[in-house]
């Protein structure tokens, strides 16, 4: 058996990046900037989401979320987080990359597109989405596109030129984990299949609605290439011992998922072989 | 000779505020006027982004409607 090899966990490409982490995870929602530093160190991200957002004009000398992050280590994925048309979107991807340029972050190549529906589902407007991301494209970014379920959509949304496609395990911060399983699988066998025309070396993240460790492994085990979550963490009673878990999760997913599970099966089979029980009798 | 008052000043909008500030302002009086000079902050005119490099040399008009942003904690 030549076993130890396959235990290391490739790097995860995206476009031009390369991390070393399948999970990416936000800023978001934190108690406050101490606990978001241990949580994302636990965490083991090498790539963080943030959101573009008005300077508070007054109160100005507050303390910036750049003062609490480690931007020589971090890879920053700004979001379009907010906006409900492609020209919203569009504006504020551009305005993230001209901050990140500024900063000299190579995040300044990518962002996290999300063109949403409405304030209340949080589920994106595959339209508007799909507008923003050939825009977008055609302007030089990585785009990673937040997505429905919908494995239409993000075979159109890969077709669009999107870097990667981030199907919604279930609605934003709901903590609902994966709800539709089969969505997810026939999106990864679409996008990944050479079967279904896919491309094995596609990232496909699953991003949104992750509630419990459990939940990340779920979808690594179903493929996913690696799992982008916020709230999960930044909310748990402790982020950080969270954090970790989530850690833990998305990596026996992933080895979990190479390994090969054995079939389902209806009726038992015994681990311990039957020859040699005292009971048995030679002979019958 | 003399001016009457305001001719010096014009009115913009900034993040949905409006306020005035001194004709010929360029993007980087406006940012010192904020206090926000030195802070990494990415600004658009009209919703045309203005570099960092054009920061001084863009020259603001009455009733342009600026931008300034930063990052925030998200998701």
């Amino acid at each position: 058996m030549t076993i130890t090899a396959d235990l290391a966990i490739p790097n995860l490409r995206i476009g031009r990046f390369n991390l070393r982490s399948r999970l990416v995870t936000g800023t978001g929602k934190y108690p406050d900037a101490q606990t978001m530093q241990a949580a994302l160190l636990e965490s083991g991200c090498d790539a963080v989401t943030v959101a573009v957002r008005r300077e508070r004009l007054v109160n100005a000398d507050g303390r910036s979320l750049l003062d609490d992050l480690d931007l020589d280590r971090l890879t920053i994925l700004p979001n379009t987080a907010g906006c409900f048309t492609a020209e919203d979107a569009v504006r504020v991807a551009r305005l993230g990359r001209e901050l990140l340029d500024q900063l000299d972050n190579p995040g300044k190549h990518w962002v996290k597109l999300e063109v949403l529906g409405d304030q209340t589902t949080l589920l994106p407007d595959p339209v508007g989405t799909l507008e923003a991301c050939r825009e977008l494209v055609a302007d030089g970014f990585d785009v990673l596109c937040y997505s429905s379920d919908d494995p239409i959509m993000a075979v159109r949304l890969r077709d669009a030129g999107a870097t990667s496609v981030m199907p919604a395990g279930s609605p934003i911060g709901s903590g609902r984990g994966i709800s539709n399983p089969a969505a997810i699988r026939i999106i990864l066998e679409l996008l990944k299949d050479p079967a279904h025309g896919g491309d094995p070396d596609y990232p496909v993240i699953v991003d949104a609605g992750v509630g419990t460790p459990s939940d990340i492994t779920i979808a690594m085990e179903l493929g996913a290439d690696g799992v982008l979550l916020n709230t999960g963490i930044a909310h748990a009673k402790n982020p950080v011992a969270m954090a970790k878990a989530m850690r833990l999760a998305c990596d026996a997913g992933w080895l979990g998922f190479r390994a090969g599970r054995i079939p389902k099966r209806l009726y038992a089979t015994a681990s311990s072989p039957w020859e040699g029980v005292i009971s048995h009798i030679p002979g019958e | 000779m003399g001016f009457e008052p305001y001719h010096d000043r014009m009115q913009i909008t900034v993040n949905g505020i409006p306020r005035d500030t001194p004709v010929e302002s360029t993007v980087s009086t406006l940012l010192d006027l904020l206090e926000l000079t030195g802070r990494p902050c990415a600004v658009e005119v009209n919703r045309e982004i203005v570099r960092k490099a054009d920061h001084q040399n863009h020259r603001l008009a009455a009733n342009d409607v600026v931008e300034v942003v930063s990052l925030v904690g998200g998701g």
